[in-house]
């Protein structure tokens, strides 16, 4: 790239003359002039948007007031909906990867625990459901990650607006996840003879509250998401993490036969109350006890694991 | 021209500079990114920031675009510090980054929406103003696709866009022509000359010299984290000469002889060039009496007298390329530098001179 005297001024630029002219603060109104007598040099070049428009469109007017948090999540709420359209095959694993596993368990442990599979399928439902669920959400870690490196990341970070918001608007969208995948594990339920005695209220409230901790328990995979380097490793984690919580729970078995130590561990899982509410609900019991474990549980995780991921993103 | 920028009545509540740093340091690892660096940016003006790859550019954009935490010393943006008063910097600025700054999997009409309804406009406001910028910026074709479709150009054009959903008071640029083709690269500037004449400051980062000669009113040479020259461009140029004196002679057997009357005359440095008729005569700027354009004529006289047959004759400009290289070529020299970036011209002025000996 050389600058000879010949070669550098483009076409357009000759007219405004030595750069020290581009605009100094104390004459604006000249360099207004200069910015717009180049204008007409540039009638041929087609694809440009009119330089009329350019300037017209730079004065924005007043500026719009600060958008509240809440409003500002929903749009990055919005911005996942979008995602989701334009990259539909990421609900693979809110479709298909759920109806594999109430299949597979269903057939698999039906004969051998509960001596036929419609009757396990009463007992088992609610908790595959959350194991489905539950381990759904570490996909938000790995988008996290995988965006966090783009550079609208950059973008957002030097918006004014309420710092959490990009994360949450994350976890908007994955709600949308979350509520997708159960409606499909219940749909697929309901064929292989699940008949809730809770009806449609206590599945709904069943839904909203797996939902509800879902939600509270993603700000763990924001954290690794901003933490860890790949998404392999990210994936790594989440296995290490979401394979003893889903399986060392109540979802599979009663853990009666277990031994004393993984009982001590089982009673103090978070999920195994989360699952026993949701059985509850679904079954037509309002489990108090079950239920208020599982918001406060909730409450504790976005605390400390919110916390830690603004942490991380600040600093990033 | 129906410019009317009466309705422009923002008050820019902050006469100070747009930007201005003491010490700035960011060190990752054993790397001092930015190494101490002293900016005063003047407000409604384009301040160029010209450096290798590597040179601590984008770290120092990314510090005042309140991305990164200075390791040390201080920065205010319109007077707010970086640090602690992040987000009246944030209200203040937009940043184009290196890499495109919007989400390639949204269309551009989606990211435009987005950004705005973020920075609080209403929907069908946010929808207008998108559609506004989408077709002032040529691109309202392309709208409805995915931005990872777009050209280098179209991306750049929306991303700059995306930075002026509401005009900002900065406006970072971090080298926003890399990797463009000349057309698309003209287009930019001409972006970025409009943005300016609103009286936004821009911060542009580049590698090319011509496109800070183009732009900007003042530049800070910037290499191993520090501000190693400062000034306007001609402030720059002229610390390396007055300009060069290109000559072509008939005869290829007279050059070593023409050396020496131009060296006489002209007190300069006089070098061959590949071509076996042709050489280059640094015309000494600043401290002698004579403009470069006589002085030439003077040495033109002289090597007529001495029988010396010249078939072509230029006198040009010395370019940027020749102060940035001289500059930085010789990181030795710039031992306890410039890095108030307040008189750097004579002292750049003698390292060219080394520098450009050397190279050749």
């Amino acid at each position: 790239m050389t600058s000879t005297p010949a070669s550098a001024p483009p076409p357009a630029a000759s007219p405004s003359g030595p750069p020290a002219a581009s605009a100094t603060p104390e004459q604006p109104s000249r360099a207004r002039m200069t910015a717009s007598a180049a204008r007409p040099q540039q009638g041929g070049r087609a694809s440009q948007g009119r330089p009329e428009d350019l300037t017209a469109v730079l004065v924005a007017g007043p500026r719009p007031p600060r958008p509240s948090a809440l409003s500002v999540c929903l749009t990055f709420g919005w911005r996942a909906m979008l995602k989701i359209k334009h990259v539909p095959e990421q609900l693979f694993d809110v479709t298909a990867f759920p109806i594999m596993m109430t299949l597979m368990f269903t057939y698999l442990f039906g004969g051998a625990l509960a001596g036929s599979t419609t009757e396990y399928l009463q007992y088992l439902l609610p908790g595959i459901m959350v194991m489905s669920v539950v381990m759904t959400t570490m996909y938000t870690g790995v988008s996290v990650n995988t965006d966090i490196e783009k550079g609208v990341f950059d973008r957002f970070r030097t918006l004014p607006i309420w710092r959490p918001a990009p994360m949450v608007g994350y976890l908007l969208g994955d709600a949308f996840r979350y509520t997708m995948a159960s409606v499909v594990i219940l749909a697929v339920g309901l064929v292989l003879g699940f008949r809730p005695g809770g009806g449609f209220m206590g599945v709904v409230a069943g839904i909203a509250l797996l939902v509800a901790f879902s939600f509270a328990f993603s700000w763990l995979w924001t954290m690794f998401g901003l933490l860890l380097r790949t998404e392999k490793s990210v994936m790594g984690v989440s296995m290490m993490v979401l394979f003893p919580l889903t399986f060392l729970s109540n979802i599979l078995v009663e853990p009666r036969t277990m031994p004393g130590w993984l009982q001590a561990f089982v009673d103090v899982n978070p999920v195994t109350h989360l699952v026993a509410a949701v059985r509850g609900l679904m079954d037509g019991d309002w489990p108090g006890g079950e239920i208020s474990w599982t918001l406060i549980a909730s409450g504790v995780l976005i605390a400390v694991f919110g916390t830690l991921t603004m942490r991380l993103y600040n600093r990033k | 021209m129906r410019t009317d920028t009466a309705k422009h009545t923002e008050p820019r509540q902050h006469d100070g500079p747009a930007i201005e740093t003491s010490g700035l340091v960011k060190v990752f690892g054993d790397n001092r990114a930015v190494d101490g660096i002293d900016l005063r940016v003047p407000a409604g003006s384009v301040y160029g920031v010209l450096g290798p790859n590597g040179a601590g550019k984008t770290t120092a954009v990314k510090m005042l675009a309140t991305l990164l935490r200075p390791d040390g010393g201080e920065a205010r943006v319109f007077g707010h510090d970086v640090l602690r008063e992040a987000d009246a910097v944030r209200s203040r600025v937009s940043l184009t980054g290196q890499y495109a700054s919007v989400d390639e999997d949204l269309t551009g009409t989606e990211n435009l929406v987005l950004l705005a309804r973020l920075l609080g406009h209403s929907k069908p406001s946010a929808r207008k103003r998108a559609a506004k910028l989408l077709e002032a910026f040529g691109l309202e074709e392309a709208a409805g696709r995915q931005v990872k479709q777009y050209s280098g150009g179209m991306r750049r054009r929306i991303d700059i866009a995306a930075s002026i959903l509401n005009t900002p008071d900065l406006l970072f640029l971090d080298e926003p022509t890399t990797g463009l083709d000349p057309r698309s690269r003209n287009q930019v500037w001409d972006i970025v000359r409009a943005v300016v004449a609103q009286g936004t400051t821009v911060l542009l980062t580049t590698q090319y010299l011509d496109e800070a000669d183009q732009l900007a009113g003042r530049i800070a040479v910037i290499d191993h984290g520090r501000v190693i020259a400062e000034g306007t461009p001609g402030q720059l140029k002229s610390s390396v000469g007055a300009g060069s004196i290109h000559l072509r002679l008939r005869d290829g057997a007279q050059r070593e002889e023409a050396r020496s009357v131009l060296s006489q005359t002209l007190a300069a440095q006089v070098q061959p060039e590949a071509d076996p008729v042709a050489l280059t005569a640094r015309v000494q700027g600043g401290g002698t009496e004579r403009g470069a354009a006589e002085q030439a004529a003077l040495a033109l006289a002289e090597l007529t007298r001495s029988g010396i047959t010249v078939d072509h004759f230029s006198l040009g400009q010395p370019s940027l390329d020749e102060v940035f290289l001289a500059l930085t070529d010789h990181p030795a020299h710039d031992e306890g530098g410039q890095a108030d970036g307040r008189e750097p011209v004579s002292r750049s002025s003698q390292n060219g001179h080394d520098a450009e000996e050397t190279r050749s």
